[in-house]
């Protein structure tokens, strides 16, 4: 059950954080929109919750997949429901902080940085639980159990490293200092992909029924560069800070081994058209192809933005924006949206009616539709601040682009609707699916009584 | 293997990858106190360093040798006095005004950006004129 209370929560923190990032879009074209509310106080809380929503529901999935597939039990339901809470305390703490325009912590993690104290902690409980109940296992471990793994001990290390701005050697040399935030912030990112990516191969094993492509070399191969750009792919971020060429150049290389993935998908277009054609019918193999889409498109917009001579001119602009969406709401959203129509699949209290599942098509192509006008709009906006405008005042500029700043912000209203309209009709029914467990454990509890 | 990897690499970077000619410019504590009034009001949400933050207000790297003389440091004092632009009028007090200032001079003297004088390689890479090695190699 703790596995769809972390579900839940991140749900209601997306809706929230969609509502933001609007509210943002609408100031960054008026600034005067909602005074009271400066942008620096809804950018924070539209990043917070939108990241918060990306590691509720993947840590979600894997409490509730770990107990149902790879092991009895969970090793502990407490240390889960200690997670939670913490976590939401946590969450609530800083949204009073942004709320109240208590800053103190770098960028994407703006809230005071004494409150990552009890995001350190709850982490520990996290990994602690996923190691202690796997440990059981005695049987190799499919790619995916690895994946989680990494990106729970990644998170911990980089997410470490992302402080070290507190320590005075660091926040002495500026370069150092960039070169640091954005080493941790690229790896950080890693590691979340690594718990969600990890998601995607479990769901689409299961719906495949096929156990071996996750214990295949493909799959570990896949992972481990997956992990070797974890660890070297971030320094594409400060191609243009200042630093030791052979950083930059190798950077460069690290990232170009992705090729090898953007191929990989190529390839697998035709059977990933049949696969379609087969399963196009479950909501939850809808929202992976979805993904896998993004991905395709996401990648190919990296690599490019990866290569120094492009970077050059896209760096510092809409397209990193746009980069950064695609990825976010594109592969990750889009999977974990997947995930969690998995989970009410495997319920039949849950399991969407005929008319739900139509509500949530039509959010699905509304989203979809939503996002690529809202990519190509920042792209376009991008490409104008960086190539064809560069050297004029801040405010030409930003007057030129204005266009296409509008259309990303009607793109991002209509987008949020979409997303709205999938996560109410998933909220109710995982809330019956909640209540459905709540009637089976007071009943084994009287059973067990007699 | 790859966590060693990892450690070691870090460490490198940690200890002497970034020690960009220009990186090595002094704080002083006005400059240490700006430093921590950026963090404070959030204005990384806005503006970038390097092309790195948000893109609401334009980027802060040189902002202070703007177009000169004083000239940026005039345009800043004037936007962190009254706003304006976009820029939310924040009511700061003087020496915090002056923490900001002296934090940016720190900022605009540890490298350019974007780039004025650079290179491109067949290959797609950029030598640009901030690079240490590209300096040592007398590649201009």
């Amino acid at each position: 059950m703790i596995g769809l209370r972390f579900m839940r929560l991140g749900m209601l923190s997306l809706a929230v954080g969609m509502f933001f990032g609007v509210i943002g879009g609408f100031q960054f074209l008026f600034p005067d929109f909602i005074k009271e509310l400066l942008f620096t106080k809804t950018r924070a809380i539209h990043v917070s919750m939108v990241v918060s929503w990306i590691f509720l529901v993947a840590i979600g999935g894997v409490y509730y997949y770990l107990p149902r597939y790879a092991v009895k039990r969970l090793y502990s339901n407490s240390l889960a429901n200690w997670h939670y809470w913490l976590f939401l305390f946590t969450g609530i703490l800083v949204l009073f902080s942004y709320l109240s325009g208590k800053f103190g912590g770098r960028e994407y993690f703006a809230f005071p940085p004494v409150l990552s104290i009890p995001i350190f902690i709850s982490w520990i409980f996290f990994g602690f639980n996923f190691f202690k109940s796997l440990s059981v296992n005695k049987s190799p471990w499919p790619v995916y159990y690895w994946q989680w793994a990494t990106g729970i001990v990644f998170f911990f290390l980089t997410y470490t490293e992302a402080h070290l701005y507190l320590v005075p050697y660091f926040r002495e040399n500026m370069v150092r200092e960039i070169i640091v935030q954005w080493k941790s912030y690229g790896a950080l990112t890693g590691s979340w992909n690594m718990l969600v990516y990890g998601t995607a191969l479990f769901i689409a094993t299961k719906i495949g029924g096929d156990e071996k492509i996750a214990s295949s070399k493909m799959a570990f191969g896949l992972y481990f560069l997956g992990l070797f750009n974890l660890i070297f792919g971030w320094a594409h971020h400060t191609y243009l800070v200042p630093s030791d060429t052979w950083l930059r150049s190798f950077a460069y290389f690290v990232s170009m081994t992705e090729l090898f993935i953007f191929g990989k998908i190529i390839w697998d277009w035709r059977g990933s058209l049949s696969q379609w054609e087969i399963n196009r019918h479950n909501v939850a193999y809808r929202f992976l192809f979805a993904a896998d889409i993004w991905v395709f498109l996401n990648l190919g917009l990296a690599l490019i933005i990866s290569v120094p001579f492009f970077n050059f001119y896209t760096h510092g602009t809409h397209v990193i924006v746009a980069h950064a969406m695609g990825s976010t709401i594109g592969i990750n959203t889009m999977i974990l949206l997947a995930s969690i129509f998995f989970v009410l699949n495997e319920s039949k209290e849950s399991r969407l009616t005929a008319k739900q599942s139509k509500g949530v098509k039509h959010g699905f192509w509304m989203t979809n539709i939503s996002l690529a006008i809202f990519l190509i709009a920042l792209i376009v906006a991008g490409i104008g601040k960086g190539v064809f405008y560069s050297g004029e005042p801040y405010q030409v500029i930003m007057y030129n682009i204005r266009p296409f700043l509008m259309t990303f912000t009607i793109a991002g209203v209509t987008l949020m609707l979409g997303i709205w309209a999938i996560l109410w009709l998933a909220y109710r029914s995982m809330g019956k699916q909640i209540q459905q467990l709540k009637i089976q454990s007071a009943n084994e509890i009287i059973e067990n009584s007699l | 293997m790859l966590l060693i990897a990892y450690f070691i690499y870090s460490i490198y970077i940690f200890a002497s990858g970034t020690d960009a000619l220009s990186g090595m410019v002094a704080h002083d504590e006005q400059s240490r106190h700006g430093q921590k009034l950026f963090q404070e009001y959030n204005c990384a949400a806005c503006h970038q360093f390097y092309g790195l933050g948000g893109h609401m207000g334009p980027d802060l790297t040189n902002a202070m040798s703007y177009r000169g003389g004083n000239v940026g440091e005039i345009i800043a004092r004037a936007f962190l006095t009254n706003g304006g632009n976009g820029m939310p009028n924040l009511k700061l007090p003087e020496d915090e005004i002056s923490a900001l200032i002296a934090f940016l001079k720190f900022v605009d003297r540890t490298g350019t950006y974007p780039p004025k004088v650079y290179d491109m390689t067949w290959y797609g890479m950029i030598y640009q004129e901030d690079d240490p090695e590209w300096v040592r190699e007398g590649a201009r």
